[in-house]
């Protein structure tokens, strides 16, 4: 897809996001709208997914001879289920029902509910790339030359199981792994170089052996050339780690330099200002 | 009176190592971690076998947990092996959130459980580790007795598709189960018929339970000994048909009373048949260093000790 479609997309997904998190008053559109050009360059370029005769994507477990994602920062579940409802998994309808009683789209996500397109649970940070690694391993075992893909947030660095895991990948030579970091600069408590100074992330991956790029995490083209030059540096036998700069709260003005709407939901005033900045360009659901 | 023998003594962790080796030759679908520990884990055999499915993790159990859901994703069914202590506990967000929560296939395999660690003690002699696994939703929890019911189970686990929590432990103990037998998770064995009262155990409690009907049938007191190797879910069938015939029970287990198979057990009974029972358990308390011999006799969890709750719950029935 061209950049500019994907630019398209990545408006309807921020408009879908501002309005799940709306419709139930809950959830945390900073870090999705910051996110949502990363998802939607993955989801609608990048990743080669399963699809049937028509071209629809079909979701299965196991992701064999799939490229798959995993979210280790759960809590921008917005944007997650916005991209997957918008790239077929579900129905866009279905997006109504975030954080809903009886929901599929848990306030994050989870495969409890049989949601097409989760295969794992995240939210309690530190997680996922742990388990993105285990796939990695899993699709080495079966002879699968697709790719693995995490995302985690730059607060996230704090959990310890994020570095045992940092460890492990290297090590074990797991080349066929991108994960990404989201460098917003905050957390709840405030920025993160108060909060927990996470320092220099890349020599900090870099000692731990990982090949460490940088990219503006809303620059659409840049994100897509990123990609494309970290699967070339899989040949080094080395999993890549992309420190991703990005905006919180990106594409919405007021929302954007504060860690303000972290997980804060906008009022009815407010949705009407920041849909006012987004065009729809795929139909709201 | 023996009412049970046997040959030789074995450690249920060995037990655990020769169905790892089994699995190793007969499902290609397994693969194992371990977080620095393989000896004792017994895991030499099966990365000899196959050292493609073998994954050292090094001293990180959080990252081990995850790996194992990863690899589960994949289509492997994962053995995640390490101490009790480190493998529930220490993890137990990781299984929460990437196992049970996710409905993952991994098997939980740890040795080292309960007191007869010995010396190193209470900081690895985890005692609350049932407890925990047991409370997660859709958790199996297997404590088998000897060497060749944790080789059983362990085949079993794997044929299992779930979430499986598999305890085992380090010293050596008889071995008086069946070799190569069919483990059917879920499903108590009776092991002796009674009428005055059921003991119901769990693990190295089985084989104390059976010396104490022995002890008991000297005295003329006919016990039921029942093994429990699976906590959850547990043979709610089995207990009611037994305690429906006795009247009472002990429940004896090498684990917290708080949380352990006597609880099972007892919220039962409460809602369906309330019966006199006592608890052979640890008592709210930590362990400490000894040889576990004298840590079983310390703490209560012998065959006196089942002995001697026996009498006391039979006198209850009867008063």
């Amino acid at each position: 897809m061209q950049t500019t479609e994907l630019q398209k997309v990545a408006s309807q997904v921020r408009r879908d996001i501002l309005r799940q998190v709306h419709g139930c008053q809950s959830g945390h559109p900073g870090g999705s709208l910051g996110c949502t050009d990363l998802l939607v360059e993955l989801y609608f370029n990048s990743m080669n997914l399963k699809s049937d005769a028509t071209g629809k994507v079909e979701f299965h477990m196991d992701g064999l001879n799939e490229d798959v994602f995993f979210l280790s920062n759960g809590h921008i579940s917005p944007l997650l289920y916005s991209v997957l409802a918008r790239r077929g998994y579900f129905p866009v309808a279905e997006l109504a029902s975030f954080r809903k009683l009886n929901t599929r789209l848990q306030g994050h996500p989870t495969p409890h509910e049989h949601l097409e397109g989760i295969r794992i649970a995240s939210g309690s940070l530190g997680q996922g790339l742990s388990v993105a690694i285990g796939v990695a391993q899993a699709k080495k075992l079966n002879g699968d030359p697709s790719t693995v893909y995490c995302l985690m947030g730059d607060g996230e660095q704090n959990e310890g199981q994020v570095w045992e895991a940092a460890m492990y990948a290297p090590h074990h030579n797991v080349n066929n792994l991108i994960a990404f970091i989201d460098e917003n600069g905050q957390q709840i408590d405030g920025p993160t170089e108060k909060v927990m100074n996470n320092l220099d992330l890349e020599a900090k991956y870099k000692a731990f052996g990982w090949q460490v790029l940088r990219v503006d995490g809303n620059d659409m083209a840049a994100l897509t050339a990123i990609i494309q030059k970290a699967k070339s540096l899989f040949m080094n036998n080395k999993p890549v780690m992309v420190i991703m700069k990005t905006e919180m709260g990106a594409g919405v003005d007021f929302m954007m330099h504060s860690h303000k709407w972290h997980g804060v939901a906008p009022n009815d005033e407010q949705l009407d200002a920041a849909l006012g900045q987004l065009e729809e360009t795929l139909g709201d659901y | 009176m023996a009412l049970f023998t046997y040959e030789t003594k074995k450690d249920t962790r060995s037990g655990f190592g020769a169905g790892m080796e089994y699995l190793s030759v007969n499902n290609p679908k397994v693969v194992a971690l371990c977080a620095d520990l393989i000896g004792s884990l017994k895991l030499e055999a099966f990365i000899k076998n196959s050292p493609e499915r073998f994954f050292q993790t090094g001293i990180a159990e959080a990252n081990m947990i995850g790996l194992a859901a990863g690899l589960s994703i994949g289509g492997y069914v994962p053995f995640a092996t390490t101490f009790a202590n480190f493998g529930t506990g220490r993890v137990y967000d990781q299984i929460r959130q990437s196992v049970a929560y996710s409905g993952k296939n991994v098997k939980i395999a740890c040795s080292h459980a309960g007191l007869t660690l010995g010396e190193d003690g209470a900081t690895h002699q985890i005692l609350e580790d049932i407890g925990l696994m047991k409370m997660l939703p859709g958790m199996v929890v297997i404590n088998p007795c000897d060497y060749n019911q944790t080789k059983a189970a362990t085949i079993a686990a794997a044929a299992f598709d779930g979430p499986v929590y598999l305890r085992f432990g380090r010293p050596v103990v008889p071995v008086f189960t069946p070799e190569n037998q069919v483990f059917e998770i879920g499903k108590a064995l009776h092991l002796i018929e009674g009428s005055d009262v059921s003991i119901f155990a769990t693990g190295h409690l089985v084989w104390e339970a059976i010396i104490a009907a022995e002890i008991l049938l000297e005295k003329g007191i006919h016990a039921e000994v029942i093994n429990i190797h699976t906590i959850k879910p547990l043979d709610t069938k089995a207990i009611h048909d037994s305690v429906a015939k006795t009247g009472c029970l002990v429940s004896a287990e090498e684990h917290q009373i708080n949380g352990g198979l006597g609880d099972s057990i007892a919220q039962y009974l409460a809602l369906n048949m309330p019966t006199p029972q006592e608890f052979v358990g640890v008592n709210d308390s930590f362990g400490e260093s000894g040889k576990p011999a004298d840590l079983m006799e310390k703490y209560g969890l012998n065959a006196q000790s089942i002995v001697d709750k026996a009498m006391k719950v039979i006198a209850r029935k009867k008063a």
